[in-house]
């Protein structure tokens, strides 16, 4: 794999494992430890970005990212994101902040955009020294979830219902 | 739900642009790839790396039979849900031989639940019902080996079998149970369905992180993919036998259906159309999952079995075999 599409790999495995952090500590710990389960429309959407690998655009910029997450960090606008819905807000944030952060350290600032297009609404988002503080906590917190034997237990939240690991957890 | 395809008749599996056909000499049929996740190829087909590339690119399963209709193997295209972690655990409790025993037993303990549960709404069976009972009673708890395990597992499938002519029609008679070659009707059903299910939890095994290979009442030597024997253990008499019991029964496979050549006995094309219908219609049939408050299908439970299979290996939550409660 060249350097660039692994440190991108890497870059997006971090930023879900952010994202999951707010979302359910259980999941973070699943999906760290690479127990994932694709669903049926994951499946479809397979079967498209397989399409267009086949068929390249000559422009294509964005990264496909957690298969929701649309990443234009190769192009000179801002971070952008396209969530589907704006349920998750903190945890959305956070993996923007995240991607924000990540690219300061690599010298390089920009904005950061969370588009909602179903509900015609984005989100400008700035990384201020506070969220910068946020997102080192959250990493170490990663760590320290992440490094436990074992997952932290079930617990029925609302969330739950429309997660791919339902079943997992309840079944 | 992703759909499974029983392909019966000769033909050619092609891929022509990013569609894929089933071409027989009379039609030709577009296969929706992207909702398949399993093909069981019964009939004498053609295909070529460009078609199963394509095919693999989904994540689909090929299940191969021989003409017989007997297993001869699978096409699994690499895994996309690899756990390092998940496998290494799998593989402790192997080694592990109080925890080998006890997955071992599990599973047992599940198949005899259900074997159980196929004769006791049976009259005829009620004496087969009890030795069983006794049999299991009186050994269950002075096991201390595998092959102990695998003993009593035999007595009491032994005693089951032979229950099964006490309400089976006539001619269905079972001297014993022979594996291969089946030489009669009802040995050639039961390893005909057994070897669906077979493919079938395979294929449910193949979509978690666990490893087909590492095994616990089997021998992971035995056979390839010994985990999907290991776990078959439970669907067998839940679903294949059920569904022998009703073709059966209802008259709907006689002995027209099979053909007898040499060694072997085998069922036909019809009867093999005929038995494949209804265990298609069981594995969709839908049983409401009492913590999930959803319906799930028979093939859907087997997929919650493998799920808890991992649970237990990560330590999250000892493993309970499914004992069907409807
Ligand atoms: S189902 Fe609930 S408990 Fe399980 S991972 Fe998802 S959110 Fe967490």
């Amino acid at each position: 794999m060249p350097e660039e599409i692994q440190e991108l790999q890497d870059l997006k495995f971090q930023g879900i494992k952010i994202n999951y952090l707010y979302v359910c500590k259980r999941k973070l710990w699943l999906f760290s430890k690479n127990i994932t389960f694709e669903n049926q429309s994951d499946k479809v959407l397979l079967g498209r970005i397989l399409h267009e690998y086949s068929y390249p655009k000559e422009e294509t910029k964005e990264v496909l990212i957690d298969n929701l997450i649309m990443i234009d960090i190769l192009s000179d606008g801002a971070v952008r994101e396209v969530k589907y819905s704006s349920k998750m807000k903190e945890a959305d944030i956070m993996q923007v902040m995240y991607y924000l952060y990540y690219l300061k350290q690599k010298g390089i600032e920009k904005q950061g955009v969370i588009n909602y297009p179903k509900e015609r609404r984005k989100e400008t988002l700035q990384l201020t020294p506070e969220y910068e503080q946020k997102v080192k906590e959250a990493l170490s917190e990663i760590e320290e979830i992440t490094s436990q034997a074992t997952p932290p237990p079930a617990t029925k939240q609302k969330v739950c219902k429309s997660c791919a690991y339902f079943e997992f957890c309840w079944g | 739900m992703q759909k499974t395809l029983y392909i019966t008749s000769n033909g050619r599996l092609r891929r022509k642009d990013n569609t894929l056909y089933f071409e027989t000499e009379t039609e030709k049929r577009s296969i929706d790839i992207e909702n398949i996740e399993q093909i069981h190829i019964f009939g004498e087909v053609d295909l070529n790396t460009k078609a199963l590339n394509y095919i693999s690119q989904y994540g689909i399963i090929l299940h191969f039979y021989n003409y017989y209709g007997f297993y001869a193997g699978s096409f699994v295209p690499r895994k996309k849900s690899v756990s390092g972690d998940v496998v290494v655990r799998q593989a402790l409790h192997y080694l592990d031989k109080e925890k080998r025993i006890f997955l071992a037993y599990c599973f047992v303990e599940s198949a005899v639940y259900h074997m159980m549960r196929n004769l006791r709404e049976r009259k005829e069976a009620e004496a087969f019902l009890n030795a069983i009972e006794d049999e299991w009673e009186n050994g269950r708890f002075n096991i201390s080996s595998i092959s102990e395990l695998m003993g009593l597992e035999g007595r009491v499938r032994n005693i089951y079998y032979s229950s099964f002519n006490q309400f089976l029609p006539e001619d269905f008679y079972m001297e014993k149970r022979e594996k291969r070659p089946p030489t009669n009707p009802i040995n050639a059903l039961i390893s005909f369905g057994n070897s669906l299910i077979y493919s079938t939890v395979l294929t449910e095994i193949y979509h978690t992180q666990l490893d087909p290979s590492i095994s616990f009442l089997h021998e992971p030597s035995e056979k390839r993919f010994s985990l999907s024997l290991d776990i078959s253990e439970i669907f067998k008499p839940l679903i294949v036998d059920s569904v022998i019991f009703k073709l059966l029964n209802n008259r709907q496979i006689t002995l027209e259906h099979f053909d007898e050549d040499l060694n072997y006995c085998y069922l036909n094309q019809e009867g093999r159309k005929i038995f494949i219908n209804e265990l298609r219609n069981k594995l969709e049939t839908t049983v409401r999952h009492r913590q999930l408050n959803r319906n799930v299908s028979y093939k859907g439970y087997i997929r919650l079995e493998c799920y808890k299979l991992i649970k237990h290996f990560i330590g999250d939550q000892v493993y309970s075999p499914l004992k069907a409660w409807w």
